[in-house]
């Protein structure tokens, strides 16, 4: 073991997969983010005929295994290739990265929609009443009522959920996508250095921590009636007393 | 279509069941070592000794915010090379192999156990504490007080997340396909890889797992009615 060499040498590697690793579950995330509101919209109001579905999709993207997901796209879009190169779709599916961030998008899609179905019903009744009482029309009031108010309830569950999605975001070195994961997975195969899987684990804990920070300012700026005018110092003590 | 899922010479259906079978094992050693490993955990953040909170939380948190893949070859690697340095300074010729389903029920126990830990917690600092007395002062010794008082109330109250951890559990099992172990999803690609029909056999087995998941939920469903008997809904 030579925890330093192995830094000196690889620095670069793992750098690059520390990259590769934010583009996919970042714009899983991002992607995932633009439809699940649209879908949680359909799974509070849609009639039957929108929510069966919906219910069915959400159902086996969190009942089966994501590396299984990842699988049946990329292995599985080979059954029909023919097909997919008529329609032109063919060089998307040969690319393992393109594979491994639609599994993500469909698989985020479907618990995010989830969880701000959670918090669009969490918004009271009568604020949306109000909207409607001073003339909002129904765009206005989800822009200017339900959604605010949704976002505040979901985002402890939605910053969870990325978290995972960059957790599972290693799955994509299985198909030969050479993110963080993917990278240490290599070194190690050249070197048998265990050391490799060490900084990988410091990596990912370094990417977590930043995004808990990163999430949990954005969600003071979200709510700063309730984070912005409370005193620091009487913040940090009841920080110190709920650890 | 169907007869690739015939049994005997023909189809794979007895190779994927003997895939399930080993995805099922999997996931059922791998459950009391997650939950001992849960209750440690738990029991260790709650102790008044500081270094033991220390080494609670620090398992918890760590194990939380690692990919399950890099636990896996964590252990997997780790363990392998660790065993044989041991058993080489004893014996130089020996060398041992740490078998895959052996690394797999020691990484998904230790995943689940990081979780099942913070589940617990929160169930034990949710007990009512003016139980605890009143057996103590009826005279209860304190093993008394943790099987008839504690633990049936932290069965009740954990046993939600719990149910969704088992669920995750199950689902993390895939993962030691990676590692060769010749679960529902390897088998699976083992019959891609003879009968060149991927979408076919990666749908069917994710339809496996999608039942498994909801049989679970129904299971889980069922206890948490039992556990919950006897409770006066507000």
């Amino acid at each position: 073991m030579d925890v330093f060499g192995v830094l000196a040498q690889f620095w670069p590697d793992l750098l690059s997969g520390v990259g590769i690793t934010i583009k996919l579950a970042g714009l899983g995330a991002i992607i995932a983010g633009v439809l699940a509101p649209l879908l949680a919209l359909v799974r509070v109001n849609g009639g039957p005929a929108a929510q069966v579905p919906l219910r069915f999709y959400i159902s086996f993207m969190r009942g089966t295994p994501l590396l299984a997901q990842m699988f049946l796209i990329y292995y599985g879009s080979g059954q029909f290739r023919p097909f997919l190169q008529d329609i032109g779709l063919w060089n998307f599916f040969r690319e393992p990265f393109n594979c491994a961030l639609l599994a993500f998008v469909m698989n985020s899609t479907a618990y995010q929609t989830e969880i701000l179905r959670g918090g669009i019903m969490g918004v009271p009744h009568g604020e949306i009443e109000a909207g409607k009482a001073v003339g909002m029309s129904y765009i206005m009031s989800l822009r200017r009522i339900v959604f605010p108010h949704a976002y505040r309830i979901a985002w402890p569950a939605l910053g969870n959920e990325i978290i995972l999605l960059v957790k599972a975001s290693a799955l994509a070195s299985v198909v030969t996508v050479f993110d963080l994961m993917g990278q240490t997975r290599a070194i190690f195969q050249k070197t048998f250095d265990f050391s490799v899987y060490i900084w990988a684990a410091v990596l990912y804990l370094c990417l977590t921590a930043a995004f808990v920070w990163i999430w949990r300012r954005l969600e003071h700026r979200l709510s700063p009636h309730i984070h912005g005018k409370r005193p620091s110092l009487l913040g940090a003590m009841t920080k110190r007393e709920t650890a | 279509m169907l007869e690739v899922f015939s049994f005997g010479e023909a189809g794979w259906g007895d190779q994927l069941l003997q895939g399930l079978l080993v995805t099922i094992q999997l996931a059922l050693t791998a459950l009391p070592v997650g939950l001992v490993l849960g209750f440690a955990a738990a029991g260790a953040s709650l102790s008044p000794y500081r270094w033991l909170r220390a080494i609670g939380t620090g398992y918890t948190t760590i194990m939380r915010g690692l990919p399950e893949l890099l636990t896996l070859f964590v252990v997997y690697n780790g363990l392998g090379l660790l065993l044989n340095s041991i058993v080489s300074s004893w014996n130089p010729d020996a060398r041992v192999e740490l078998s895959s389903f052996v690394a797999g029920v020691i990484a998904l126990g230790l995943v689940f156990g990081a979780f099942a830990g913070e589940v617990l917690r929160g169930a034990f600092q949710s007990l009512n504490k003016g139980q605890m007395e009143a057996g103590k002062a009826v005279g209860m010794r304190p093993t008394q007080v943790f099987f008839r008082i504690m633990l049936p109330q932290v069965w009740r109250f954990a046993l939600p997340g719990l149910g969704n951890l088992w669920i995750n559990l199950l689902k993390d099992t895939a993962l030691v396909s990676v590692i060769a172990l010749d679960d529902l999803m390897r088998m699976t690609q083992v019959a891609v890889r003879s009968t060149k029909q991927p979408f076919t056999f990666f749908l069917a087995a994710c339809l496996i797992y999608w039942a498994l998941c909801v049989i679970s939920e129904i299971v889980l469903a069922r206890l948490e009615k039992r556990a919950n008997r006897g409770v006066r809904r507000a």
